[in-house]
């Protein structure tokens, strides 16, 4: 039973990511100008050396030869050549890769930290106007754009990394201070706080076991938030990671780089909602 | 709350209106420079001072208003409404429409929408004309950014498909078109209405990145992710703080429309 549901949620997430790559290959296949290529207006090229760089090109040109081939060659651990870096694909995303990490680990683990230290007294303590204060701050971060807040901490010489923890945390801070509210109106906790037992006790036994695994959906979905944000972050601030990386790439229709980001994101976004789905999975078998 | 609410909504009505207005309320057309007063401090004549180019930034903000706030709505319309067919179609026709619908949106949320769009900006002409750029921008918005509000409309229409007033419908013979129209549409409408509100702070804030990086509306047109881009320079900041209205106005906006949201729906 076990075993049949690893391998249908395998089979999901592997067909998904094939997809993915097809997707992004598509598009920057079909996509005006792909087929021409800054280095062949050289005006010091010859007709041989322009008709070199076409054919150089050639084996992109066909979209589903192209994709099998890259699969086939991504099996033996070659992910293709840039067009625009020359460079191995694998060497660029590995170099870049540990920049885009450390951004947004550090970015999800501050959002989260502050997102819950901020909702927790709201939801234990119901003080009105701290409540009032954590929203209105929590608020402002939801409507600043994440890259401005990355420049302002650039240009003081903060930690850009925070840009990512502050848009983040309003999104946490909210849904788990709604989730929190809604789990002390829950009849088990209600009944709890009518037999008298004490308020950590109701929390760690009660409430928390409730919420986390709406929490941990949450989770899941945060990997996603934060490559997203990582893009323009990495871009204005000149941050050598994965986000400048498919900025360059896409300005320069660079094929190889493109499929290669899309099936990697792709792929890393699944793996944290399939990380969350086991992790509610977990919680909710230890509850029933 | 719903005091709020009312000064959030006012101030909403009064930044739009201003802006639809601009043409009457601009002291200047947003191309048109002042080659005597480059990069001139705020002024009588020039409230927020001038730009490198000479162009007035008063004008300028009124005008990338009326783009952002016309152009977000239509972007979150467009996706709403893919959103209310694709995910409509999945959750009340069930099986394998739902199955492979389900498996499109899951396709699409697991690439994060600005790296969709990067893509997808990116394959079109990046030396369009400022009219065809601003299409381009919104329209891509609208057509990348519809998979998480399918999965939620797919959601409700699959718990109103299986609810007692559609199977009484049903059991009384209404079918079809007739059972979309009059019993489906009707319920689903609050959440379809949540989630195109939920759009039009997203689409407004993906506008101001994406003019960031320069993938957003092209100049001479101004929008409020090209004028943002004046904050990459710190020293102009410095030297002019008027520089952060753009920014100001972004979050006023943003946070009006926040302060508007269906509470119920935007808690979840």
């Amino acid at each position: 039973m076990w075993i049949q549901r690893i391998a249908r949620h395998l089979a999901v997430f592997v067909l998904t990511t094939l997809i993915a790559g097809l997707l992004g290959a598509s598009l920057v296949r079909f996509g005006p100008g792909f087929e021409t290529d800054e280095q062949q207006l050289d005006p010091r090229l010859n007709a041989q050396s322009v008709q070199a760089l076409r054919e150089s090109h050639g084996s992109e040109r066909h979209l589903l030869a192209f994709y099998l081939h890259y699969l086939g060659r991504m099996a033996a651990g070659d992910l293709g050549v840039s067009r625009s870096l020359a460079r191995p694909v694998a060497q660029l995303l590995s170099e870049r890769a540990a920049v885009t990490l450390q951004l947004m680990g550090a970015g999800i683990a501050g959002g989260w930290l502050l997102g819950l230290a901020l909702a927790l007294p709201a939801v234990l303590f119901r003080a009105p106007r701290y409540e009032l204060a954590a929203t209105a701050l929590s608020s402002l971060f939801l409507c600043a754009p994440t890259a401005i807040l990355a420049l302002v901490l650039f240009f003081v010489n903060g930690p850009v990394r925070l840009a990512i923890a502050l848009l983040i945390f309003p999104k946490v801070f909210r849904y788990a201070r709604n989730l929190l509210a809604d789990a002390y109106t829950q009849p088990h906790v209600l009944a709890a706080r009518a037999r008298g037992l004490s308020s950590q006790r109701i929390f760690f036994r009660h409430v928390a076991p409730w919420a986390v695994p709406q929490l941990l959906a949450l989770a899941g979905v945060s990997l996603g938030i934060a490559f997203g944000a990582a893009i323009p972050i990495e871009v204005l601030c000149d941050l050598p990671g994965l986000g400048q990386l498919a900025w360059k790439a896409a300005l320069a229709r660079d094929l190889p780089v493109l499929v290669s980001l899309t099936i990697l994101i792709a792929a890393f976004t699944q793996l944290a909602n399939s990380a969350s789905d086991v992790a509610i999975a977990a919680c909710t078998r230890g509850r029933a | 709350m719903k005091r709020t609410r009312n000064i959030a909504a006012g101030i909403l009505v009064l930044i739009f209106a201003a802006s639809l207005l601009a043409g009457f309320v601009a002291p200047a057309p947003y191309a048109a420079q002042f080659r005597d007063f480059v990069s001139a401090p705020a002024s009588r004549r020039f409230w927020l001072g001038t730009d490198e180019l000479g162009r007035d930034r008063w004008s300028r903000l009124l005008y990338g208003t009326r783009i952002s706030l016309l152009l977000a709505p239509a972007a979150a319309l467009l996706s709403t409404f893919m959103a209310v067919v694709i995910g409509g179609i999945a959750g009340y026709a069930g099986g394998w429409w739902d199955r492979i619908i389900g498996r499109v949106i899951d396709l699409f949320l697991s690439l994060p929408w600005l790296f969709l769009f990067l893509i997808v900006r990116a394959l079109l002409p990046l030396n369009a004309s400022p009219l065809t750029s601003v299409t381009l921008t919104f329209t891509i918005m609208g057509l990348v950014g519809w998979a998480p509000a399918a999965r939620i409309i797919r959601t409700g229409a699959q718990s109103l498909r299986n609810s007692d007033l559609v199977l009484h419908a049903r059991a009384c013979g209404c079918h079809g078109l007739r059972l979309v129209l009059v019993h489906l549409a009707p319920g689903l409408k609050p959440v379809v209405f949540a989630q195109f509100w939920i759009a039009i702070p997203t689409f407004i804030l993906g506008e101001a990145s994406l003019g960031l990086i320069g993938l957003g509306v092209a100049e001479p047109l101004p929008s409020w992710g090209n004028l943002l881009r004046e904050l990459a320079n710190p020293q102009a900041v410095a030297s002019n703080p008027w520089t952060l209205a753009p920014l100001a106005a972004l979050v006023i906006v943003v946070s009006c429309f926040q302060l508007l949201l269906p509470q119920k729906e935007f808690a979840s």
